[in-house]
């Protein structure tokens, strides 16, 4: 499982605000919200690639607000892949294993069951150069999931792909997440993703944590104007209401 | 005209501006190429065959081929970690160290040997290097890869930052979460991406380095058999009248350096190929 405690992060004028969130070993959580909310800040926080100003980060019940990135146990797949250009197919997988000093044969056995679990294993001699979207995204995952880290996190795995490879790496990635019981955060802006996937979900808005829950909660009861509109509720209601059953529309707040 | 990029169907006007912009390099390389042809119909053949018998230029030619290879090995060896350090770390003055690392691009030559011999000949600190540390570079072959190293470093650190800069960070970032630490993603993921321009700023400090003159006459001077390097003995010869065998060592180390920055360009591959 992973925990954040009221984690801050500011850079320039975009600030991350005492983020607290709990994902239950072996869930699909989807972080949802408009480009620039901060998603991507928040998962480079997560794996250490960014170091947070206050709050604390919990994996296993173990704190990693001060722990390397390579020690944190989380595998990052990054929006655009970032697949090492000089690197083969088996070269960008093995990358980690080698890192970490693993035996050959060892590392062979292993890069072998990853190819097989994504079906790239046609793909293994090629350059990254050339490689489709979908394949990109696919080896991009397998160059993680060799490692078997104790969390995912996703950036915007699809946003890149067409939309019925979209659908297909979606229903993928969570037949994969399935099996292997992987706690995982998905980043996305897209509602349809979400529903696709995801077990519980939070929304982002400028650095700020809307609301997290089940997605038939997001839906069914919105904690604000934004999350409603965010959640296409196109019968929404905004209103004040004064604690007596009286309501004035169009302030703010309460949905209906 | 055959472009090399592949490009779409292409009218007038693309024709135009691919004309023109050959243009540019045909009249470049036909200068270049029209100087060296006169070089050629203007040696004697006799001066050749001088140049090629006598010891001494080959010993010449000997000491600036090893001089500048041992000094741009030393710069890429501070170009490598400088580059590096400048094009990832922000630190109070950094615009100032970058614009020091340039100054000696912009150095005449000549005031680099001056300098440099004011330093070994009037400070303690280069009277303690060259007396008591026993490294003396006045009149010594030494002092010829220093001269080189002084003049031609920058170019080879202004190209690994550059190719650091080229790098994106998103890979080295991936490189720590994938279980390096900082020194195993810059070895394992930045210095391969910038290979190319490393190896780049070698070339350009190898040529500036072979070629040198200016700072060599002034700090080690240019004496037979010790510290003589072709671009010196060229001076020597034409000072007391040899313009012959001045030209056939030109020619000589004008074919030395084609050979050996045609040769890096094709083991460095087609990204050299555009610099």
């Amino acid at each position: 499982m992973i925990r954040t405690e009221k984690i801050s992060f500011h850079i320039g004028t975009f600030e991350l605000q005492r983020l607290s969130i709990n994902i239950a070993k072996g869930k699909y959580f989807i972080l949802l919200g408009p480009p620039g909310a901060g998603k991507t800040v928040f998962l480079e926080c997560l794996c250490g690639l960014k170091k947070i100003n206050s709050g604390r980060i919990y994996i296993d019940g173990s704190d990693v607000t001060n722990t390397e990135p390579r020690a944190r146990g989380i595998g990052y797949v990054p929006q655009d892949y970032a697949l090492f250009p000089h690197l083969s197919v088996e070269q960008n997988i093995a990358f980690g294993l080698r890192a970490r000093g693993c035996q050959r044969k060892e590392m062979q056995s292993k890069i072998t069951e990853t190819g097989e679990l994504l079906d790239i294993r046609q793909l293994m001699s090629r350059r990254i150069y050339g490689l489709s979207g979908g394949e990109k995204q696919r080896v991009s995952l397998a160059r993680v999931l060799v490692l078997q880290p104790k969390i995912l996190l996703l950036d915007e795995p699809v946003c890149a792909l067409d939309e019925v490879t979209r659908q297909e790496v979606c229903a993928q990635l969570l037949s994969i997440q399935r099996r292997l019981g992987l706690t995982t955060i998905h980043v996305s802006h897209n509602l349809e993703e979400a529903f696709t996937v995801a077990d519980r979900a939070a929304i982002l808005k400028a650095g700020i944590l809307q609301q997290v829950g089940r997605l038939d909660e997001l839906v069914n009861k919105p904690s604000n104007d934004f999350v409603a509109r965010f959640m296409r509720r196109e019968k929404h209601l905004s209103c004040k209401c004064d604690g007596q059953g009286n309501t004035e529309p169009g302030q703010s707040c309460e949905n209906r | 005209m055959k472009t090399v990029l592949d490009t779409p169907v292409r009218g007038w006007r693309d024709r135009i501006f691919s004309a023109a912009a050959f243009f540019f390099v045909s009249v470049f390389v036909i200068f270049v190429l029209m100087l060296i042809i006169t070089d050629i119909f203007y040696v004697d053949k006799k001066a050749v065959a001088t140049v090629l018998t006598s010891k001494f230029i080959r010993h010449a030619l000997w000491m600036s081929v090893w001089t500048s290879c041992v000094t741009t090995l030393i710069a890429l060896l501070f170009a490598v970690p400088m580059g590096y350090s400048l094009s990832r770390f922000r630190f109070p003055g950094h615009i100032l160290v970058d614009a020091i690392v340039d100054l000696p691009i912009v150095f005449p030559p000549l005031v680099a040997g001056l300098t440099l011999l004011v330093f070994f000949s009037q400070t303690g600190l280069g009277r303690w290097i060259q007396d008591d540390l026993g490294l003396v570079f006045v009149f010594q072959p030494k002092g010829i890869v220093l001269c080189q190293f002084v003049t031609s470093a920058s170019f080879a650190i202004r190209s690994a930052k550059t190719a650091f800069d080229d790098v994106d960070r998103r890979y080295e970032n991936v490189a720590l979460t994938l279980g390096c630490t900082q020194f195993g993603s810059f070895r394992r993921v930045c210095l391969p991406l910038a290979k190319n321009g490393i190896i780049a700023g070698g070339i350009l400090t190898w040529s500036r380095a072979f070629g040198l003159f200016g700072p060599l006459m002034i700090l080690v001077g240019s004496f037979r058999g010790r510290t003589e390097v072709l671009s010196t003995t060229i001076y020597l010869e034409q000072s007391i009248g040899n313009l012959e065998v001045a030209l056939a060592i030109a020619l000589l180390l004008i074919f030395v350096a084609l050979i050996a920055v045609t040769c890096i360009r094709l083991v460095g591959g087609s990204t050299l190929a555009k610099l």
